[in-house]
């Protein structure tokens, strides 16, 4: 699965938006993470994950980070988030299924920013691209 | 309640033993609190359902291409306009999303409302399950665009809560 070139252009397109509030996006995707998915908590036990928090913040801001990276370097995905892919093979190892809910919230947290630039075209791009994030990221599991 | 089991399996065939049910079946029923519901339903009176049922089929076969696979005979279906523009996936969009209103009124029990339809889904339309899935959230981030802020991280809780269970529903009486 690899990005048409219109596709890519939607996708850089729609980040510089997502640049302008990353911080509370990232936030609030992982908010919407652990209301939806409770199971995504077990991998935070350090955390408080309370609404607020300076924890949630700040990995939220992590997260949407390296989502950032990914779209810099939107050619060569596999490259940029290369360290990010070991971290999580050999050492998080979060079960794969969470990359599906992380990107599922994400995206409903772009829906409810963006409401009128979050079109389907935007949503098909995007869930794409958060598609082969998570390939990336998994890709050394086993 | 003492259960009375044979010690082995030549005693279970050669004696006549009563058989008690000591242990309840385990619950497999979603339970939705009072607040989950009263959130489920105060989004819901203002749902347009005409609009955000043929929304959301569009953009199910839009992001996932191969879901049109269920809709050969929907005419055209080659381009983003023309899915958003088609109106047999408006049609049927709203008629997939009146059946969410009916779910919205059976909360406490999706199995038996859904019964007949999950029967319909596996014997006569053959749809992957997983599909439901995936419309389920297609809702919710139409959901998201209509309503945005009110669209709490806790109100997509309710609403993942019940896509999710509808989901179940429909595939409770598949074989």
């Amino acid at each position: 699965m690899s990005l048409t070139r219109a596709e890519r252009t939607i996708i850089v397109s729609m980040w510089s938006k997502i640049s302008t509030q990353a911080d509370l996006i990232g936030t609030e995707t992982l908010e919407r993470l652990f209301s939806c998915y409770p199971q995504a908590k077990t991998y935070f036990p350090h955390f408080d994950l309370h609404t607020g928090s300076a924890q949630l913040r700040a990995h939220g801001s992590r997260v949407v980070a390296a989502v950032g990276d990914a779209v810099k370097s939107i050619d060569n995905v596999t490259s940029a988030l290369s360290k990010l892919s070991e971290l999580h093979a050999y050492v998080l190892r979060v079960d794969p299924v969470n990359f599906k809910f992380l990107s599922h919230c994400l995206l409903v947290t772009l829906a409810s920013h963006f409401p009128a630039d979050f079109t389907a075209d935007v949503h098909a791009a995007w869930d794409k691209f958060l598609s082969i994030v998570s390939g990336v990221l998994t890709e050394k599991y086993r | 309640m003492r259960n009375k089991r044979p010690h082995s399996e030549e005693a279970a065939q050669t004696c006549f033993w009563p058989i008690r049910i000591t242990s309840k079946l385990p619950d497999t029923m979603v339970h939705f609190t009072t607040e989950e519901k009263a959130a489920v339903a105060s989004l819901w009176a203002k749902v347009n359902v005409e609009v955000v049922g043929g929304e959301s089929l569009a953009r199910l076969l839009i992001v996932y291409p191969w879901t049109q696979r269920f809709f050969d005979s929907f005419g055209n279906l080659y381009s983003e306009s023309a899915i958003m523009g088609n109106p047999k996936v408006k049609a049927h969009g709203r008629k997939v999303l009146n059946s969410f209103g009916n779910a919205i009124e059976h909360m406490d029990d999706l199995k038996g409302t859904f019964a007949d339809l999950s029967e319909l889904h596996c014997d006569k339309l053959h749809v992957d399950p997983e599909n439901f899935r995936l419309l389920g959230n297609m809702i919710l981030i139409v959901l998201a665009t209509h309503f945005s802020k009110e669209f709490t991280p806790q109100m997509q809780a309710s609403w993942q809560k019940l896509t999710n269970a509808v989901a179940n529903a429909l595939a409770h009486k598949y074989h």
